[in-house]
């Protein structure tokens, strides 16, 4: 796949964080060339293992750090500091707890459009709310909800100031998965109806296969650095009972577990070598794929099903 | 029979019984002891003393005669017959004045210069030297000090009552101020709000809770201190009463400005302890 030859939306050049060393030797990079761009519209996630400083690379895009080198350009204008323009879902949901469902969606909405009126901006976080599947609820506390309604309130709240980019950092980390299915397909409906640029931090492998269009996969730190890219080639819309009945579902998934449990520790030999790529390698699954057969067996009908699982 | 009793009946009961033992005790202790004790007193001190010096009732008050005072007390509190003789409403309407008057003066000052300290940690490192020396002086050191600058006893009391509320809200306040959680802190920055309204609608109800146990301590603290503040400077108050009433010898008075001072702390507690209720929040 070619990457179009038009400007990139977001363009990351030669990031890098770099440590002083705490013994006083070397200072220790913990990620450092690392180079991506995505295009409008794209909902790109990234994977690694903890330690490679993804988070770290999510805060600089929101502004809220800074780097030790290199640059992130946003619409042709260099990143320097938080914006309205990247609305931020964090991990741990951050609504004010003094303030009500409705309050705290208020709050953005009055933070983007200081000058409209009460009643314009109750009706445009209501609408918000009302997405998320929170009407109803917009007059309670956050310590009345549960955790998946709350990182429902968080969406709404990052959604409602209508951003041109929304970064999340493991949002549904800290759900359970029943709650999590639910708020992912939610997530995957309201991005498809707003076209939403959107920079996803996870760990979930099957999270990331769902809700993508590329998949960054980041090496092991120190040194950490963008080893592949995974063009997510699933059709949408997806559906989560159906998604693993697609013929690339499981090379994408072998791919990425792979690439967790061995190649991303592999990859600092790799890059200290000589003739080391100086970009991500990337894989698509329609390479590959389209030279074997279809492996989704088709269930002889009238028979019950018997499902074996292997564990 | 059985009676099954809610835990707060249980707790109300055994209060009253204890009030019912206190009582017992005091009437047993203030019992007048049996006229023997006459025998002992000088013939000359009891032709000059009359009937006193042979009753050795002591002039620690029964509980009958403390019921009667404070019955006579309260029932006109605010009678004024000149300067020795006021109700003790008046007494007391003059020592929350001056504690009143102090403590916001010292809000006025401790809040906003806690917020700075808690904002700014250079700020912070250079103010705490000041802090942690001035802190554990007492209020009432400060006093000659007061009445040389000021050359007024009432302004004096009151700016006691300053310097005694200005510590536990300036260090509540800054210690809240700068524990405000960083997930608000950077939501409030990637929506760009602007300083003030940051100040106001993040900063503050988050670090309210915190800043509203200061305000209580130092109140509880500036009450303490009026008492004593008032028997020094004297004229009006809680403090000058109960001075008063000992030069009076009139224990039974005294008890009763005892009392009036508990009640008094106790509703300023927990008009404190409500309006700490009213802002906090759970997470």
């Amino acid at each position: 796949m070619t990457t179009p030859v038009t400007h990139p939306f977001l363009q990351v050049e030669d990031l890098a964080r770099i440590y002083p060393s705490p013994t006083g030797g070397d200072a220790v990079a913990v990620f450092d060339h690392v180079n991506f761009r995505i295009h409008k519209g794209e909902f790109i996630c990234v994977t690694g293992h903890s330690g490679c400083g993804k988070s770290t690379i999510l805060n600089i895009l929101a502004g809220l750090d800074t780097a030790s080198a290199g640059n992130v350009f946003m619409d042709g204008r260099e990143v320097s500091g938080p914006s309205l323009d990247r609305g931020v879902i964090f991990q741990s949901h951050a609504l004010m707890p003094w303030l009500s469902v409705l309050e705290n969606v208020a709050f953005a909405v009055k933070s983007r459009w200081p000058s409209w009126s009460k009643q314009k901006i109750r009706d445009h976080a209501m609408r918000y709310i009302e997405l998320v599947g929170l009407k109803g609820a917009e007059h309670k506390k956050p310590s009345q909800l549960s955790g998946g309604m709350k990182q429902r309130v968080g969406i709404a709240r990052a959604f409602s100031i209508e951003p041109k980019m929304l970064l999340m950092d493991e949002p549904f980390g800290a759900l359970d998965a029943l709650t999590r299915g639910v708020i992912q397909d939610e997530l995957l409906k309201i991005c498809a109806e707003t076209q939403q640029t959107v920079f996803m931090i996870t760990h979930d492998v099957d999270e990331a296969i769902l809700l993508s269009d590329k998949i960054m996969l980041m090496s092991n730190g120190p040194h950490a650095r963008i080893a592949e890219i995974v063009n997510n080639t699933l059709p949408r819309p997806r559906e989560r009972s159906a998604i693993h009945k697609q013929p690339h579902y499981y090379p994408i998934r072998n791919h990425l577990v792979d690439f967790l449990v061995s190649r991303s520790k592999q990859f600092g030999a790799l890059r200290d070598a000589p003739d080391a790529p100086s970009s991500p390698t990337v894989f698509d699954p329609s390479d590959l794929v389209e030279s074997e057969p279809a492996v989704a067996p088709v269930p002889p009908v009238g028979k019950p099903h018997i499902h074996l699982v292997n564990a | 029979m059985k009676m099954k009793l809610s835990l707060s009946q249980k707790a109300g009961l055994l209060s009253l019984g204890l009030f019912a033992v206190i009582l017992l005790v005091w009437q047993l202790a203030t019992l007048p002891e049996a006229r023997v004790v006459a025998a002992d007193v000088d013939p000359e001190y009891a032709a000059l003393m009359g009937g006193g010096a042979a009753s050795s009732a002591s002039s620690f008050p029964t509980p009958a005669a403390m019921a009667q005072t404070l019955w006579d007390k309260l029932s006109d509190p605010f009678y004024d017959n000149g300067p020795n003789d006021k109700g003790i409403g008046i007494q007391l309407a003059y020592s929350l004045a001056r504690v009143l008057g102090g403590f916001f003066l010292a809000a006025v000052v401790a809040i906003p210069l806690g917020f700075a300290i808690g904002n700014s940690r250079v700020f912070y490192q250079a103010i705490n030297p000041y802090v942690q020396l001035l802190k554990p002086i007492s209020p009432l050191a400060w006093m000659p000090l007061a009445l040389y600058t000021i050359k007024d006893a009432s302004a004096s009391a009151i700016f006691v009552i300053f310097i005694c509320s200005l510590w536990p809200m300036l260090i509540n306040t800054a210690h809240g101020v700068a524990n405000v959680r960083r997930d608000w802190l950077d939501v409030s920055r990637t929506l760009e709000v602007n300083p003030l309204r940051k100040a106001f609608r993040v900063i503050l109800p988050a670090a309210a809770p915190t800043i509203l146990t200061g305000m209580r301590i130092s109140m509880g603290i500036a009450w303490l201190v009026i008492v004593a503040a008032e028997m020094l400077v004297g004229g009006t108050g809680i403090g000058y009463f109960v001075w008063n009433e000992w030069n009076n010898l009139s224990l039974t008075n005294v008890l009763f400005a005892i009392l009036m001072i508990g009640v008094v702390g106790m509703a300023l507690d927990s008009v404190f302890g409500l309006l700490g209720k009213r802002v906090a929040y759970q997470e």
